[in-house]
């Protein structure tokens, strides 16, 4: 399995993923620059957080135009794995490969804490080491992490069940109180339809080890780590 | 061009800023939606099709249309400088 990490200008969370990736999961690590125009064989491709070209004009507005962009929306149709982290998430919803967008908080802060997120698919290639509605504690960083999708867009998005994270209290359930940025829907993360294209608001590069107050994002990366054969094959 | 958030999308800003309005004594205020203004010199052979440009730059770049509404108006830069030479 070889994972590929996006690197643009303003992106900050790429060396906690490469060092999940490298050094605690201990796949096979690849940067790739935004000017790049070829994803160097990676089986994964990793758009991580940060501020991709300043978020000028809106979060992920200009990032969306770079070289590699254009590569990585083919490699998602043809079913590669593309993981937005973040930015990244921002990044994929203005390229059109997820639906809806990423708004202002709604408390207007940069919100920068532990959150409870249950988790409501485990059939992805993502997620498949987690447990069936099991609740995993994840940090988020953001500003702009407010989910928003018009009410025929958000609809579909239920009825196909492409909701994998919402943000919970620490019994699972789903709750206003839980929310740390009015998502609709609590909305912390999402797939396309195909299953392929995941989007997340939270950080689970920031909680991989013991040592930094949590390892529950281990079990997104150790997932497709381990879900390399089966992704290949289908 | 003039970006606005849409009626349906929650716009914290614009509710903070009404906050701050009805503090300072404002109170007749309603509401408030906060947007960005945007400025762009183009030539163009004509009205129309500056117009079809302008709306093509405000879909495909500068207003996101899940969340935003965009207006614009148009203004006659060159020609406008020419009527000055003749003057």
């Amino acid at each position: 399995m070889k994972f590929g990490v996006v690197v643009f200008p303003g992106t900050w969370s790429d060396r906690d993923c490469g060092w999940v990736i490298d050094q605690v999961v201990g796949a096979e690590l690849q940067y790739l620059w935004h000017k790049d125009t070829v994803l160097k064989g990676c089986d994964c491709v990793i758009l991580p957080g940060g501020f991709a070209y300043g978020d000028y004009l809106r979060t992920g507005a200009i990032a969306r135009f770079a070289p590699l962009m254009e590569e990585i929306g083919e490699f998602a149709d043809r079913g590669g794995l593309v993981w937005g982290i973040c930015n990244g998430f921002q990044i994929l919803c203005e390229a059109g490969l997820l639906p809806g967008a990423l708004i202002r908080n709604a408390s207007l802060e940069f919100r920068c804490e532990w959150t409870n997120l249950t988790v409501e698919r485990t059939d992805l290639a993502y997620t498949s080491q987690c447990a069936e509605r099991e609740v995993i504690r994840v940090p988020i960083s953001h500003g702009e992490g407010s989910y928003f999708a018009e009410p025929a867009a958000l609809s579909r998005l239920e009825q196909n069940g492409q909701v994998v994270f919402r943000y919970c209290d620490a019994g699972g359930r789903v709750v206003p109180g839980a929310n740390p940025n009015g998502s609709l829907h609590n909305i912390a993360g999402i797939i396309n339809k195909r299953g392929n294209v995941l989007g997340m608001m939270p950080h689970p590069e920031r909680c991989a080890e013991a040592e930094l107050g949590g390892a529950d994002g281990l079990k997104l990366f150790k997932s497709v780590a381990g879900n390399a054969v089966r992704v290949l094959a289908s | 061009m003039i970006v606005t958030p849409k009626p349906v999308v929650n716009d914290p800003q614009g509710l903070t800023v009404k906050q701050g309005l009805a503090t300072l004594g404002f109170r007749e205020v309603e509401d408030v939606r906060v947007g960005k203004y945007i400025e762009v010199s183009l030539e163009a052979e004509n009205m129309s099709e500056a117009r079809e440009r302008v709306e093509a730059m405000c879909k495909q770049l500068l207003a996101n249309h899940v969340i935003e509404d965009f207006r614009f108006e148009i203004d006659h830069e060159g020609q406008h400088r020419e009527g000055q030479h003749r003057r």
